[in-house]
């Protein structure tokens, strides 16, 4: 690869960003505590009966990896703010769709993917039956790329704000409610015995159109904020 | 140029729309509250009660209008939102920011009054039906625009922070629909429609658009003393601001 080119560029980012996350990995493990945590308290607040957690496990397991997702989204782009990174990034002549891009993916493989790994252990508690499990794991594969995707759209809005958190949540909640419906719809159909393709190819087809556009929505949207 | 034309790249200038809402504004105002007054005469003296809900179906003169002008704010916003991030127009920018408060006002009142109908016909104040799963998504929406809106400290641009984010959503929306669609439905489907005949008797239907009509003048009359006002702020420090308002400036000092 040589120096200079976008995919020099796009790969120096990745590194870059992966090897800041892992300097700080307590930080990091901050959303899976999180997500432990909340799927923890259904039972406390429901009762111990497996029948009622098994039929509430794959929504309540959705709706604690969404949350603890949104938690660490806010923090995309601070750091870069505050070091002065983002606008040169911003000013580079590589796309900035493509870089906002790559900063996705490392939030999706920093936040996401270990919330992937995590997600059978949550299976568990929750005492999800076993033949759902495959299907839960694929829905959360197709949703969480889309909430990073989207979420960096909405992020990029309220970047330099002081307390964007709230505001946050509040931007991003409506747009991913679809995600959620197709998401913890298949489970449940999967769950019930019926067919269960359907609402998964629904997601990946939004997927599809989120990775083309979301990118260059957030390049539009971070170039709105920061003049 | 043809005059027209001419007409509408002079009302893009806050100065000369300032002037022109003026005008306009008293009228609208009357307008819409002569055209509500004799639709909901219409919705509650003249049209008779439905066969199966009673009188509680008259619900629907303040839910419907109410509905459509949630809908039809939305695209207002986001067209304008739309033409004020491309041309960078001020005025597109502050009269998408003036319809969403109006826009989330008549979606809220959509969901009491939905809520408020729903009790007598399904028993319930509220469902988890698609119709009113995607207005309650769409509140969320205008709340989400309003807040960005407050949140930055630029007016314009937060403006347009917030019109982009209103763009976002009208992508967003349709999928939301047929998502929630998808999920579940409980809300009776569409009885008015603009193309072929509408399934409501026409008693019924002429205070429904008489409404309809009422609540849209009124939409642009409150939407032009919203911009009016905005525009005022937005350009304190400009001469015709300082020429129409001098015992404002005086006080400042």
């Amino acid at each position: 690869m040589k120096p200079g080119t976008t995919s020099a560029a796009c790969a120096a980012l990745l590194r870059r960003d992966l090897l800041l996350v892992w300097r700080r990995r307590g930080d990091a493990l901050n959303p899976l505590l999180f997500a432990i945590i909340v799927v923890a308290l259904f039972p406390f607040a429901l009762g111990p009966e497996t029948t009622v957690l098994a039929r509430i496990a794959a929504g309540t397991i959705f709706v604690a990896v969404l949350l603890a997702m949104l938690l660490s989204l806010d923090a995309l782009f601070r750091s870069d703010l505050e070091d002065g990174s983002l606008e040169q990034l911003v000013l580079s002549p590589h796309p900035l769709a493509l870089l906002l891009g790559c900063k996705v993916l490392v939030h999706w493989l920093t936040t996401a993917l270990p919330l992937l790994v995590m997600a059978p252990l949550l299976a568990q508690l929750l005492a999800l039956p076993a033949p759902v499990l495959p299907v839960l794991l694929a829905a959360l594969a197709l949703t969480t790329p889309l909430l990073s995707l989207i979420g960096a759209v909405c992020v990029a809005l309220t970047v330099g704000m002081r307390r964007s958190g709230m505001l946050l949540t509040l931007l991003v909640l409506p747009l991913i409610v679809p995600a959620l419906i197709f998401g913890a719809g298949a489970c449940n159909a999967a769950q019930s015995g019926f067919a269960y393709s359907a609402p998964l190819l629904w997601l990946a087809a939004w997927l599809v159109l989120a990775v083309i556009l979301a990118p260059l929505a957030a390049a539009a949207a971070l170039k709105i904020s920061l003049t | 140029m043809n005059p027209l034309v001419l007409w509408f790249h002079k009302l893009g200038s806050p100065p000369y729309f300032y002037r022109f809402g003026g005008r306009w504004i008293p009228w609208l105002y009357a307008l819409a509250l002569v055209a509500g007054a004799a639709g909901f005469y219409g919705a509650l003296f003249t049209a008779p009660a439905d066969y199966q809900q009673g009188d509680s179906f008259r619900i629907m003169y303040v839910h419907v209008p109410c509905a459509w002008m949630g809908l039809f704010a939305y695209a207002f916003m986001a067209a304008n939102g739309f033409v004020g991030l491309v041309w960078h127009i001020k005025l597109s920018e502050t009269m998408a920011m003036a319809s969403a408060p109006i826009g989330a006002a008549f979606t809220f009142i959509t969901l009491v009054t939905g809520s408020l109908w729903g009790k007598p016909t399904w028993g319930t104040w509220w469902t988890w039906d698609a119709r009113l799963t995607s207005e309650l998504v769409l509140l969320f929406l205008y709340f989400g625009v309003i807040g960005l809106y407050h949140a930055i400290e630029d007016r314009r641009q937060a403006a347009r922070a917030a019109a982009f984010l209103a763009l976002v959503g009208i992508v967003n929306l349709p999928i939301v629909h047929y998502s929630v669609i998808w999920w579940n439905t409980l809300h009776q489907g569409q009885t008015v429609s603009l193309v072929g005949p509408s399934k409501i008797a026409p008693d019924m239907l002429w205070p429904l658009l008489v409404l309809a009509f009422a609540t849209h003048v009124y939409f642009f009359a409150s939407l032009l003393a919203r911009t009016r006002v905005a525009l005022l702020e937005l350009e304190s420090g400009k001469e015709w601001v300082r020429a129409l308002l001098p015992a404002a400036e005086t006080s400042h000092d």
